[in-house]
């Protein structure tokens, strides 16, 4: 083997609605939809990017930090990644990120990962479930000043200065050698990613945000206060670090609602004009009849 | 350099093909600079491809930009994004569209982050209005209002970038309709001679395998479409040979490609294909926003579901009751046995 430098990568991450859960009980009466009771999941494709970047770990060493922004809430998708393998996490959150559109979030991360890093890969999954716009991933790359590698499925080949990816595409695939720094969308077919580790779990399930201190102190009574628990934490490297706009260097005017090029001039109610219809019954003489009829307007031939 | 506002359309081709979707957008661009007398430009990026030009104009452009170079030869982000970021730095585009393919997808929000504007994915109609913004006390006039539902039920936001430009936006496949070539159509073909940074060329192909799609779903006269109400391969069997027996193809929800029932090719909705066939049957699809947005142009719809409360069924003009791996060898073997019969008459 060549000598192989370690390689360091930050993959990130979002927590988000599941929308496969989309059932009657979280619809509302107008149609709308009660998203309190959806489920927060870890989105299901910025699992295989930590995979992809677990893998890359054990092949050329190196660390894997992960980065995600949301409400405090979201450091149990941060939790997660520690049980699988992180080696180290981060919470972008401030009431300010809100309502930010991808070119605001993008700016948001492009901060993170500067300051966070140098690394040489930045890994995210292709898209998130709650919007599919797969574009958070591009404009950071772009504001990253990097080359970026959409909808990749394998890693080929990683030496210290280029990586060799597999891209799965509609009509095919490709073959793409890249300089580092790059970044990478991973897609769902790139791997199966890796259950949480059993001892890992044992060993960071304190792992947590300020925010937290006050559940965290309720289930555990002897740590008598909050500076004795963030002490505990500290010493342990289980304080989940929490980034505010001011800790990235962030410009107000650049982020949230603010930096948000795409506004939002009206939401419409769908009123579902009923078509005239008939009701089949599930037997074989109905189900003849609306066959019939479907051939007699040509609709079947 | 034109001084006519104008609307871009990323033209997108692979082996010398325009892809459908770019010329569909051509035609709503063109819809778009008739009501608003802007002008509708082709940015068409490659290498030996002058004769891709023409048909851009005959599908309703006013001028192409072309970009020929031997880095442009195949797709790749940095290289098609300079040229586009350029142009787009000089000659200031009101609007700016691109299809919602691997590639589209690829380069919109690379373009969209180095222009600091807007971008709304996805769309499935496009409109011109009037926005007025009440902290501004301020109407802004003709903006591009980017429709596309909103995730929450059944909700159609529109969205509008009033401060940047360009208003860029992503359609899929099929959402416009492919307006009829004009061969006669005249235009202007501007070459451009791009400029390449070192920075622009660290990414090198070695290899592409095109699979030949075979599912043509937009062209299916009849879909069959299954969603995650089916719950076994069998059962997915069942879609095909009654898609066979129609003459027709497969769909299905975002729901069933994600339980990994089929390949994602066949995916109908919003972030899919938009169809209109003849027939569409939805067997065990709910009929959530983002999927009927994909099919409720369907000139016939069965709906077949368990829940007679189904959403689809408001839209379906033939709701059956019941349970997919019921109905389905129901109506597979009522059509066997019509075509067994014509085939004793003949
Ligand atoms: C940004 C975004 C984009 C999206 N884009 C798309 C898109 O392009 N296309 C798309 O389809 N979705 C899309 N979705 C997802 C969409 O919101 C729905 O989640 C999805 O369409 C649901 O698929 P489904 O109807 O198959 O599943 P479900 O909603 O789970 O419905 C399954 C149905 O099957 C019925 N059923 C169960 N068992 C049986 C049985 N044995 N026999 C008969 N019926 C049965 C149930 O009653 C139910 O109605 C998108 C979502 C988001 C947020």
């Amino acid at each position: 083997m060549t000598d192989q430098r370690p390689i360091h990568s930050a993959v990130l991450v979002k927590q988000v609605p599941d929308t496969h859960n989309i059932t009657g009980e979280v619809m509302t009466k107008d149609g709308t939809m009660n998203r309190g009771a959806l489920p927060a999941i870890f989105n299901p494709e910025d699992l295989n990017a930590l995979e992809m970047a677990l893998d890359i770990r054990e092949r050329t060493g190196g660390t894997v930090t992960v980065i995600t922004m949301g409400p405090p809430k979201a450091a149990n998708i941060l939790r997660d990644c520690l049980f699988r393998g992180a080696d180290r996490v981060i919470l972008l959150t401030d009431r300010r990120f809100a309502g930010a559109d991808t070119l605001a979030t993008s700016y948001v991360l492009q901060c993170a990962v500067q300051k966070a890093g140098p690394f040489d890969l930045v890994l995210c999954g292709r898209q998130a479930i709650d919007g599919d716009t797969a574009q958070v991933g591009p404009q950071t790359a772009e504001k990253l000043g990097i080359p970026q590698i959409t909808y990749a499925e394998t890693i080929i080949e990683i030496t210290s200065t280029h990586v060799t990816a597999e891209r799965a595409l509609d009509s095919g695939s490709e073959i793409v050698r890249c300089t580092m720094p790059v970044l990478l969308t991973v897609v769902g077919s790139a791997n199966t990613p890796r259950p949480a580790s059993v001892r890992r779990q044992m060993e960071r399930k304190l792992a947590a945000v300020p925010s937290e201190y006050t559940a965290i102190r309720a289930q555990w009574p002897e740590f008598e206060s909050d500076e004795a628990l963030d002490a505990y934490l500290t010493k342990r490297d289980l304080k989940i670090p929490v980034w505010t706009a001011e800790d990235i260097g962030a410009t107000e005017g650049s982020i949230g609602l603010a930096g948000s090029p795409t506004q939002v001039h009206k939401v419409n109610f769908v009123v579902l004009e009923s078509t005239e219809s008939k009701t089949i019954a599930p037997t074989a003489e109905a189900i003849k009849a609306m066959i019939a009829e479907l051939v007699h307007e040509y609709i079947v031939g | 350099m034109s001084e006519k506002q104008s609307i871009w359309v990323f033209i997108e081709h692979t082996d010398g093909v325009i892809a459908d979707v770019s010329l569909e957008l051509t035609g709503k661009a063109r819809e778009l600079g008739d009501q608003l007398g802007f002008e509708v430009v082709g940015l068409l990026c490659g290498h030996e491809v002058d004769a891709l030009a023409q048909e851009v104009i005959a599908h309703g452009a006013d001028r192409v930009l072309l970009a020929d170079h031997e880095e442009l030869a195949l797709y790749r982000t940095l290289p098609y994004a300079r040229v586009a970021i350029e142009e787009a730095r000089k000659r200031k585009p009101e609007i700016f569209l691109i299809g919602g393919t691997p590639n589209g997808r690829d380069f919109a929000p690379r373009v969209a982050s180095a222009l600091r504007c807007g971008l709304t994915a996805d769309c499935t109609d496009l409109q011109i209005g009037d926005y007025y913004v009440k902290k501004e006390d301020k109407t802004y006039k003709d903006l591009l209002f980017q429709i596309r539902p909103a995730f929450g039920g059944n909700l159609i936001a529109t969205i509008v970038n009033p401060h940047t430009r360009p208003q860029m936006a992503t359609v899929r496949e099929g959402v416009m309709r492919k307006p009829a070539a004009d061969a006669a159509r005249v235009g202007v073909v501007e070459k451009i001679a791009p400029v390449f940074d070192p920075g622009d060329l660290v990414l090198q192909v070695l290899s592409r395998q095109v699979r030949k799609s075979t599912i043509k779903l937009k062209d299916a006269p009849v879909i069959v479409a299954g969603g995650a109400g089916i719950e076994t391969a069998d059962e997915f069997a069942l879609l095909r040979e009654l898609a066979n027996l129609l003459g027709g193809e497969v769909g299905a929800s975002r729901a069933a490609v994600d339980a990994g029932l089929i390949d994602r090719a066949h995916q109908v909705g919003q972030t899919g294909t938009t169809v209109r066939p003849r027939l569409y049957i939805a067997a065990g699809i709910s009929g959530a926003i983002q999927h009927r947005a994909g099919m409720d142009q369907s000139s016939k719809i069965i709906a077949i579901n368990t829940d007679p409360n189904a959403p689809m069924f408001q839209i379906a003009h033939y709701r059956i009751v019941g349970d997919v791996g019921e109905v389905l060898p129901l109506i597979i073997k009522t059509l066997r046995e019509r075509s067994m019969d014509q085939r004793e008459a003949e």
